[in-house]
């Protein structure tokens, strides 16, 4: 279980409008209802999850991220979350600009590509990676577009997304000294913070 | 799982109030048949309204008289320990108004004539019932419900609840239900009416006088929509092609489905009033609470004020669960706390009265927050 990154809270207003895609077991939602008394909705695909997430008391939709978000209205949250999902989506481009239009920024986390042990696993061993960040083969794995830091800002641009705030941590969610120094290739998890180019 | 109610008994409750109709014309006075499971606390906060269907009535949960009897039509969801807790809420179920089993319907006498009703009973709506089980909880002492649930019909009675009265709603549970029904489901309720009406014994609903039912529209009606609330494959795995049992009448009958459908068709017409078949499933092609899209659904939505859970089946194809996501889309839209789970199950929209293990789990986790949200330990 990969914990959210530790700069998430920060970057929430208090009493905003949070919609969480992939919350999985809400865990984030509720600590930032109790902490930051966020209004929180969350879409996740898995019937336990939703279980485990109304056991918190949390609204949450079932709805497959892959169908779009057509069903919100435009700017309709403050903060669209997507942690460690982006890469698992069929059409990461186009996620991306549905989150900017349903809210004012958007949070995303999604697993570094470039991070070093990668590079060694596939550019020394020729394997594709297999790891803590990176657990299934690759027959057979969620992770179907996996992405760097600096693959990532370049979709940005495209897209006429602006960076707002950029980190990385690693899989507990931690700040680590060198990912900080030199993100694309010691940060395991690329954080970022987003609004759409006014 | 949990134990259950054991004998339960239901109370005629008296309104003398009249009650003014949505589609014109008056009650003088009516009876409710209701049966409530569990205690009303102190604060008078923790009471559930459970709603029945199509042909459901009061007797939600428990037994009539023994034990060896069938139980409610909702056992399963209602009783210590299960989804609708009743060592923690106190649940009204309640036959609604124009029903067939003990409340003011077709089969009661009209005040002003000294006769049954049979057809002049005058046409009720969900709102008409929403209003009658207002007065109810005003009867029971119960200022707002913790929860108001139902399935099908009963869904859209929670979910008119909530237009209606939201200050008196905390949560609303909405099953297998739809925000109006489709020309296809109306055209489904217009054969089972036809069906009745076109039976020789029906005497434009005054069957009463002849000393007669029309046995054999109303059974055939049943079997229509019976059908409809079962789904290509439940039928497949309960009947496939296999032949008629035995150990039943098989008289003309050549597959076992046939026998199976003429056995509820028959079960049914010798319980069911066939006026209140008729009026029960015009309330429901009535049902609309955008007023024929004049107002979107959002903004009907927008001044409720309580959670929703709203929950459909993968294989119901009489209330899709698109239609199910019709609700839940107008109440995102209207930023309104709505949670929502399609759940897998082989059995159409007959699902939301059979045991399932993630329907159970997911219910339960929302009625157990209900709980909590009043002051009450998880």
């Amino acid at each position: 279980m990969i914990s959210h990154s530790y700069q998430i809270p920060d970057w929430i207003a208090k009493n905003s409008r949070v919609l969480d895609l992939g919350c999985g077991d809400g865990r984030l939602l509720a600590q930032l209802v109790e902490t930051h008394a966020i209004d929180a909705l969350g879409l996740e695909l898995d019937p336990d999850k939703i279980a485990a997430c109304l056991d918190l008391g949390l609204s949450v939709v079932q709805q497959d991220l892959n169908r779009g978000l057509s069903n919100f209205n435009d700017q309709q949250f403050d903060t669209v979350i997507m942690t460690q999902t982006l890469q698992a989506i069929r059409r990461p481009d186009l996620a991306l600009s549905e989150m900017l239009r349903v809210g004012r920024e958007a949070i995303v986390t999604f697993p570094n590509f470039a991070y070093i042990r990668n590079r060694i696993q596939l550019g020394l061993a020729g394997h594709m990676p297999v790891n803590p960040q990176l657990p299934n083969p690759w027959y057979d794995t969620p992770n179907i577009h996996l992405s760097t830091f600096r693959d990532f800002e370049e979709l940005c641009q495209t897209l006429s997304i602006r960076i707002l705030d950029k980190d990385t941590s690693n899989l507990s969610g931690k700040r680590t000294w060198l990912g900080t120094v030199w993100p694309n290739l010691f940060g395991e998890v690329a954080v970022y913070r987003l609004t759409k180019e006014s | 799982m949990a134990a259950s109610l054991g004998v339960v008994t239901p109370e005629l409750i008296p309104f003398e109030t009249p009650l003014a109709l949505e589609r014109g014309g008056s009650l003088p006075r009516y009876d409710l048949m209701v049966e409530t499971y569990g205690t009303l606390n102190a604060k008078k906060s923790n009471a559930v309204l459970v709603c029945h269907a199509l042909s459901g009535d009061h007797h939600a949960a428990g037994y009539h008289e023994s034990e060896s009897n069938k139980p409610g039509w909702w056992n399963h969801y209602i009783g210590p320990g299960k989804c609708i807790d009743t060592d923690r809420f106190f649940v009204v179920s309640l036959n609604n108004l124009g029903g067939c089993s003990g409340s003011t319907g077709p089969l009661s006498t009209d005040p002003e004539t000294g006769k049954a009703y049979g057809p002049s009973f005058p046409e009720v709506t969900v709102l008409d019932w929403v209003h009658a089980q207002a007065r109810l909880a005003d009867h029971l002492g119960v200022e707002k419900f913790a929860a108001i649930v139902g399935g099908s019909l009963g869904g859209m009675q929670a979910l008119q609840w909530s237009i209606t009265y939201p200050e008196r709603v905390g949560a609303a549970a909405i099953i297998a239900a739809a925000p109006r029904l489709t020309a296809q489901n109306i055209a489904f309720n217009e054969v089972a009416r036809q069906a009745i009406m076109r039976d020789p014994n029906f005497f434009d609903g005054n069957y009463a006088d002849h000393d007669v039912i029309p046995a054999s529209g109303v059974g055939l009606a049943r079997m229509v929509g019976h059908i409809t609330y079962l789904s290509d494959v439940s039928m497949g795995e309960k009947f496939g092609r296999s032949l008629p049992r035995a150990d039943r009448d098989a008289e003309g009958v050549n597959f076992a489905v046939e026998q199976y459908l003429r056995y509820q068709g028959e079960q049914f017409s010798g319980r069911f009033d066939a006026n209140t078949y008729i009026l029960m499933t015009r309330a429901l092609d009535y049902f609309d609470p955008t007023l024929n899209e004049s107002i979107p659904l959002p903004q009907v939505l927008s001044t409720t004020a309580c959670k929703f859970l709203v929950l459909s089946f993968t294989t119901d194809w009489r209330f899709s669960p698109s239609r199910s996501e019709e609700i839940v889309d107008a109440l995102i839209q209207a930023g309104k706390p709505v949670s929502y789970t399609r759940l897998e199950s082989a059995h159409g929209h007959d699902a939301f009265l059979i045991p399932d293990a993630t329907y159970e789990r997911i219910f339960k986790a929302f009625m157990d927050r209900v709980h909590q949200d009043l002051g009450g330990n998880a």
